[in-house]
């Protein structure tokens, strides 16, 4: 038996878009039918290339095999071809070319709550809606009180869910949702739904989906989500597959096209330098230990800030500065070079590079960018700065000794500290010791 | 065995080749029987007469065709007092249109299911045909009391009924299938609807006997399956002497041509319904 799970080959679906998009009115199609042959009389090479640009393709020539218990994440930018691709994996949509083979039962959740009926209770939707993912009603019924107890609406089962709040009814549809265990899951971004902390309890779930060696299809915005629970990932853009492999280095390719920055940046000609008469940007780059440069740093490594300048005139006493920025756009910290060798004495000119490490297990999980520049501070004026000059990727391998521990939901927070814990006992209860000591020398007495 | 346990699903553009997948509709008996039973304990929520309603209905258009076809217009009926005569009619005529406006109206109602999830399409105009028996075994036991009311009792033909019943859902659900692919596409199809079920209606022994139909245009006009219905369901049970004939015939050849063809059509476009629903 193959241990492929979902193979596909140049599979391709084109749209029409523009005016024929949608349903077509019955006068429409028979106007359309009685001009056709004017229309082919008229053609033009015009029309045709309008033709053809009535098309779109939004997936072409996708090629990929998933082996059997493999969870791979999609991603790209909207428009980029995953839910076109997700719909023709579940089958809701026929491809237009190409072939696929989908070995094992599927169930796809590109929505939650799909076909709840407003009307019927929290009970009669969870077997609906239950049936139309492709659960068995045995099933369901096996399933039913754990159903319930993870969406918390035990009070509310046999109210209609149009009296249900957002949260409840999101809760209830996810919880159907997530007690789905076909071979072979795909998934849309429905984690982006109910407050957070029912997103961690979904994203746990997720997450034992994957262990329990089932095929997952994960489609998602949140790089962190991907990195945690996809070790592969598939990238698309423009309906193709552009990368597929391991996530860290798909998602930080990724990156690189989305935002524009990567990790390593540089200035050749001088003129386009930025800077003045006294002092201009070379580089920046984001580097690890080796001195290698890094787009994707392990939360548990340092990171290294490294900038190369060059100082035109001398007489003047210039700090490197940094600021890093999350992907929300908070700043997590400026700092500024505090090298003794250098404080407050001016550099003659030469070209220098200053590197900053920001000591690992410090920076939360995500995409960082790094602000560059160099100011004089007495006084103080700003020779030139360059925002998001670099990105990079924090990732957490979850191997249980970074600040996360065994901990494997949604972790707040802009900084992610690994602190030193202790824990002493202060008082024991007596009989509790006493009852050690007596199991202690049963057993030692065993023993013997 | 390993077959068994791990399907292989194919994805590919269909071909010419036209399959009907029962095996697949079989699977989704389940998903089937739900969407009836949701269609059922939707209809009447927050009605203020709840199920009456599936018994007013046609007890009222009884009363309406009893004073003026039968007492006004003194329209004939086989010697069978008018109102059992029309409400024997109305029964399945009902059905069928009640059938046939939520089967056709089915897919796009559906549309939030067919963009997210798969299943074998099917499956939702043949859940609504489905849903409209519950109201007719409701509104059956309406006849029954006037059947006894009139002191009628039915003749052996009487164990056929369910074939009748059966060739009116089938009926339904042939042109339903029809209409419900057609209105993924044409939204004409919506206003359609009720003129067709109006004319329809005329062109049915509903209000009238078959026996005005000049005998030799009878077979023709078995054309419409729903004549032969109602003819049956007279039949059956109010036990006229003769069966229906030649005209029963030619109706469920018209039924057979129209379901093939219905399913032909569905399955042809069935690929396309999540795109241009």
């Amino acid at each position: 038996m193959s241990d492929i799970a979902i193979r596909v080959e140049k599979l391709g679906k084109r749209y029409s878009i523009g005016r024929r998009i949608g349903y077509q009115t019955f006068r429409e199609s028979v106007t359309d039918t009685l001009l056709a042959p004017f229309r082919l009389l008229r053609r033009t090479r015009r029309d045709e290339r309008r033709a053809e640009d009535e098309h779109i393709w939004a997936v072409k020539d996708v090629s990929f095999e998933i082996p059997r218990g493999e969870v791979v994440g999609v991603i790209g930018r909207n428009g980029a071809g995953k839910s076109t691709l997700l719909k023709l994996l579940s089958r809701i949509t026929e491809p237009t070319e190409g072939f696929g083979e989908i070995r094992g039962r599927v169930g796809s959740l590109l929505e939650v709550g799909t076909g709840f009926s407003n009307e019927l209770t929290g009970r009669e939707n969870t077997y609906l809606n239950g049936a139309i993912l492709g659960m068995r009603k045995a099933e369901i019924a096996r399933k039913f009180d754990e159903i319930v107890a993870f969406a918390e609406i035990e009070k509310f089962l046999d109210t209609p869910v149009k009296h249900y709040s957002s949260g409840m009814y999101m809760r209830l549809a996810f919880a159907v949702a997530a007690h789905l265990e076909p071979e072979i899951l795909i998934v849309d971004e429905v984690l982006a739904v109910g407050d957070a902390a029912f997103q961690k309890k979904c994203l746990n779930k997720m997450q034992d989906v994957g262990r329990a060696g089932r095929t997952v299809i994960f489609v998602s915005h949140s790089m962190p989500a991907i990195a945690r629970l996809c070790p592969k990932t598939l990238l698309l853009d423009a309906g193709k597959v552009v990368r597929f492999g391991a996530t860290h280095d798909v998602v930080s390719n990724y990156l690189r096209s989305d935002t524009g920055s990567c990790a390593a940046r540089q200035w050749v000609d001088a003129p386009r330098q930025p800077g003045n008469e006294i002092v201009t940007l070379r580089s920046v780059r984001i580097r690890g230990v080796a001195g290698e440069t890094r787009e994707t740093i392990d939360v548990r490594d340092p990171v290294g800030i490294e900038m190369e300048y060059e100082v035109w005139k001398p007489g003047y006493a210039l700090v490197p500065n940094f600021n890093v920025h999350d992907d929300q756009g908070v700043c997590l910290f400026t700092v500024h070079d505090l090298d003794p060798a250098w404080h407050r004495r001016p550099k003659p000119p030469g070209i220098y590079s200053t590197t900053a490490w920001v000591p690992g297990d410090l920076l939360a999980e995500g995409t960082h960018f790094v602000g560059a520049g160099v100011s004089t501070m007495i006084p103080l004026y700003t020779h030139f700065y360059e925002s998001d000059a670099v990105a990079f990727h924090v990732v957490d391998g979850c191997q249980g000794d970074s600040a996360r521990g065994d901990f494997n939901g949604d972790m707040p927070g802009i900084v992610r500290p690994l602190l030193e814990w202790s824990t002493r006992i202060i008082d024991e209860p007596i009989v509790a010791s006493a009852q050690v000591v007596t199991e202690h020398s049963v057993a030692a007495g065993a023993c013997e | 065995m390993a077959s068994e346990a791990t399907p292989v699903l194919i994805l590919r553009p269909s071909t010419g080749f036209l399959r009907l997948h029962l095996r697949d509709l079989w699977e989704y008996r389940e998903l089937l029987y739900f969407l009836v039973w949701r269609d059922i304990k939707v209809r009447y929520k927050q009605t203020a007469l709840g199920a009456a309603w599936a018994i007013l209905q046609p007890v009222m258009t009884m009363l309406v065709f009893s004073v003026f076809f039968g007492r006004l217009a003194k329209v004939p009926s086989d010697g069978v007092p008018y109102p059992i005569f029309a409400y024997c009619a109305l029964l399945p005529w009902q059905l069928f249109a009640f059938a046939l406006t939520e089967s056709s109206n089915s897919l796009v109602a559906s549309q939030n299911l067919i963009t997210k999830v798969y299943f074998p399409r099917l499956v939702i105009p043949i859940s609504s045909v489905l849903a409209g028996l519950v109201d007719f075994a409701i509104a059956f036991v309406i006849l029954l009391v006037m059947m006894l009311y009139y002191g009628i009792v039915p003749t052996a033909a009487v164990a056929l009924l369910p074939l009748f019943l059966l060739l009116a859902v089938v009926t339904a659900l042939a042109v339903g299938l029809w209409f419900s692919a057609l209105n993924v596409k044409y939204r004409d199809v919506r206003y359609t609807i009720p003129f067709l079920t109006q004319f329809w209606m005329f062109a049915t022994p509903v209000a009238y006997p078959a026996s005005l139909v000049p005998e030799r245009w009878r077979p023709l006009y078995g054309l419409n399956p729903m004549a032969g219905v109602v003819e049956g369901f007279r039949w059956a049970l109010l036990g006229k002497e003769h069966a229906p004939g030649p005209l029963l015939w030619v109706s469920v050849a018209a039924v057979v041509v129209l379901l093939i063809g219905g399913l032909r059509y569905f399955k042809k476009t069935e690929s396309t319904f999540a795109d241009i629903v």
